[in-house]
């Protein structure tokens, strides 16, 4: 097809940034990467962050491409942040959103993708219910997929600004102690980070009520608490999961208030951490539940940084899988 | 003028008569005559049996969903029955979850005149133990079984109650026929898709606990032994339920039970494997821990697992192309079941010739009270001759049945069917390239 050349004409010239590129033509999960892509992503990412202090903040490195936002369950920051991301880098976009798609009428995921896809994306961002929907994409459909979250399984750019916010702060990964607190079993911010984290050699401890450990948890690597003081304990990093409180009616917990009592992050708690620790949460927050506000709005809190970090690390992930794209591989 | 086939070499296995050796086979009008050695062919057509093959007593899949009525899409009784021949099976017994359910008599009596019509396996029906099987009230056992039902069964899900259970287990056993239970505990199945375990938790699936399974085989062999009714244990996949079983048994309670040959094949590990989220691979039970698969392994080779079945159950390509958590549950079967036999447990040496046909044919026969399982002089001539050798390689695109959701597909395995005969009517023959 025609779009195949034209493709390659406006694809970017290496440039300015790093010439090595990911071995995937798709970001399914952080599960596919190893460290140096890891390492590649978050490089990138420094040097996409600069873009967004200038007064013009728009390059034209991804100008003709169409990329498509692909929203099947609610999102506001990630959404946001891919779209920002997108129009930094000059992408033609297009969010959809579930109320107004075909899904609703009954089409299948595939033919929903599938008809996008007569209209010639170079890539679909995908956030989806489903665990393991990106792959069924990726593995049926011709456009690039990233991953904006599926299901419990992964949410890979998460896990990716989470990283670049860490080595902002700490100057690196590898050993340090990093405080996973919340609903483990749900979580795809977990699962990313997890893998992330250990992949790239930090100390990491997981704690949650026991109802909510995923089956099998130990085997996953990293050290596992049901106390959170234990986790928190001269921790470098503390991470908050958010609880969702439709999880009482599953038995997982009995109540908010317990919940806070037992896992809550407080000022309290947080002094048993290093002294330079920070405070990280994926977000939407829910102060009260999983996390005290003079936590959350303290010194040590990062979290709107990983908002502002998320812009970065989208446009590196975009960038390099579209010259990944422009090279002509297929994965 | 009578019709006369002479099956003439290989080597006949039949435990249900302890024969087992070079034996020839006379048929006559669909009936076996004689069975003996170097039997004279005089004016009988005769069937060559290649060399190194066994000639068995007509395999029988005691669980099977033929779709029809209300589900043609997937299935048909005759692309299910045209299925179960290519497979060897010269008999089924299908599940009652049809649309509607298969839980009055003039159901059954459809399907009945659907399987006269396509003139090839036998098709025993199996009644819905409570209407719809919605678990609120008993269905017209007496009358299902009048129809031509053998068993009961709300498959699909569990008989819902333990009252309701007890009393279908004294009902059908006053009818003489057993309760066939899928066991689940609704509130711990949840709305799981995978086995709870290393691989769900790593690719994020709700899971279905070991112990959802044999909670219910616990309560199931309970109310058998209360009421001294036979019960059914279907489908079996957690090594929990293999321990309650075996210990039923024991204490001589009326329980048997089948496992299907994924779960003594796969295990939930192949859900990460190259094609992740691949959902031929989603049934229910689910694909069990390796620790599960042995220990069905463990239960076939010792007696305590009486049949094994193939849990066909057929659904559209379209229906399975979607998310993992959306596809239905399960796959199809009775064309694979055999090179799994031989291929995963006669090869290696975990069972004997003789132990599969047992498995395969004379159990099924034996837990279900049907004709069948035997090669005896008077009988109906069912006949399977099976090549232990046979190079096999599993191709979806070819199976006989209308659909292809299959996890095996591009598998070479080791033993596959020569020839199916229904009645002395030969069903099915394999040509050398079908099965190369």
């Amino acid at each position: 097809m025609s779009t195949t050349a034209s493709r390659r004409q406006d694809a970017p010239s290496a440039g300015d940034l790093a010439p090595a590129s990911l071995r995937s033509r798709h970001l399914l999960g952080i599960a596919g990467l190893d460290a140096g892509e890891i390492t590649l992503i978050l490089d990138t990412a420094e040097a996409m962050k600069e873009i967004g202090t200038r007064s013009v903040k728009k390059v034209p490195t991804l100008r003709g491409r169409t990329v498509v936002n692909l929203f099947f369950e609610p999102s506001t920051r990630t959404r946001t942040s891919f779209e920002i991301a997108e129009k930094r880098l000059s992408a033609d976009t297009l969010s959809i959103a579930t109320a107004t798609s075909s899904v609703t009428k009954g089409e299948s995921l595939l033919d929903t993708v599938r008809t996008l896809e007569a209209m010639a994306p170079d890539m679909i961002v995908m956030r989806h219910a489903s665990s393991g929907a990106p792959h069924l994409l990726a593995r049926m459909c011709r456009s690039a997929i990233v991953n904006a979250g599926d299901g419990m399984h992964e949410h890979p750019t998460q896990a990716l600004l989470d990283a670049f916010t860490i080595r902002a702060h700490k100057g690196r990964l590898a050993g340090l102690k990093v405080a996973i607190v919340g609903d483990l079993m749900h979580s795809r911010v977990f699962r990313s980070n997890l893998i992330l984290l250990r992949t790239m050699g930090a100390d990491v401890w997981t704690c949650g009520p026991a109802t909510l450990l995923p089956p099998g948890l130990a085997q996953f690597g990293g050290r596992l608490t049901t106390s959170i003081d234990e986790a928190v304990e001269g921790a470098d990093v503390v991470m908050m999961l958010r609880i969702q409180q439709e999880r009482m009616h599953g038995h997982f917990f009995p109540s908010v208030r317990e919940y806070f009592s037992l896992f809550g992050l407080t000022p309290e708690r947080l002094r048993r951490a290093a002294g330079d620790v920070i405070v990280m949460h994926p977000g939407p927050m829910n102060r009260g539940v999983e996390i005290d506000s003079a936590v959350a709005d303290g010194p040590g809190s990062v979290i709107l940084e990983q908002v502002s970090n998320g812009v970065a690390v989208r446009m590196a992930v975009l960038y390099l899988l579209a010259g990944r794209e422009g090279q002509g591989g297929e994965a | 003028m009578a019709n006369r086939l002479l099956v003439k070499g290989g080597r006949l296995v039949d435990p249900a008569n302890g024969v087992d050796g070079a034996f020839d086979l006379l048929i006559e009008d669909g009936v076996i005559r004689r069975v003996g050695r170097d039997l004279p062919a005089s004016d009988a057509a005769v069937f060559e049996v290649p060399a190194g093959c066994i000639v068995a007593p007509g395999l029988i899949d005691i669980h099977v969903h033929l779709r029809e009525p209300g589900q043609e899409h997937k299935e048909t009784v005759a692309t299910g029955t045209a299925s179960a021949v290519a497979g060897g099976f010269t008999a089924v017994a299908c599940m009652p979850n049809t649309e509607p359910v298969n839980d009055h008599a003039g159901i059954t009596e459809f399907i009945l005149k659907k399987a006269a019509e396509a003139r090839l396996a036998r098709v025993y029906p199996i009644g819905a133990v409570s209407l719809g099987s919605r678990g609120e009230q008993l269905a017209e056992l007496g009358e299902q079984k009048a129809a031509g039902c053998v068993a009961f069964s709300d498959d699909g899900r569990p008989v819902a109650t333990a009252l309701l259970m007890r009393r279908a287990l004294e009902y059908a056993g006053m009818l003489g026929v057993p309760v066939i239970d899928h066991c689940e505990d609704p509130s711990l199945k949840g709305d799981g898709v995978a086995h709870e375990g290393l691989f769900a938790s790593v690719l994020g699936l709700r899971g279905i606990p070991g112990v959802a399974e044999s909670l219910m085989v616990e309560r199931d062999v309970s109310l058998a032994e209360l009421t001294g009714a036979h019960v059914h244990i279907a489908h079996m996949s957690a090594r929990q339920s293999l321990r309650a079983v075996r210990a039923g048994k024991e204490r001589g309670v009326r329980v048997t039970c089948e496992v299907a040959p994924h779960h003594f094949t796969l295990t939930d590990e192949a859900l990460d494997g190259p094609v992740k989220y691949d959902t031929n691979l989603k049934m229910n039970p689910p694909l069990r821990e390796a620790a599960d698969r042995e220990a069905m392994l463990d239960g076939i080779a010792d007696g305590t697992v009486d049949v094994i079945a193939t849990d066909h159950a057929p659904h559209h390509a379209d229906e399975k192309m979607v998310e993992f958590d959306r596809a239905p549950f399960g796959i199809v079967g009775l064309e694979t079941a055999v090179p799994l036999v031989f291929d995963r447990l006669v090869h290696t040496g975990r069972i004997t010739i003789r132990r599969m046909i047992e498995l395969l044919s004379v159990n099924p026969a034996r837990v279900m009270n049907l004709p069948g399982g035997t090669l005896a002089e008077g009988t109906p001539a069912d006949v399977t001759i099976l090549d232990p050798a046979m190079p096999v390689t599993i191709r979806a695109a070819e199976l006989r049945s209308r659909s292809r959701n299959t996890p095996f597909d591009g598998w070479t395995l080791r033993g596959g069917v020569v020839s199916t005969l229904v009645g002395g009517r030969v069903v099915h023959a394999a040509t050398r390239e079908s099965h190369r």
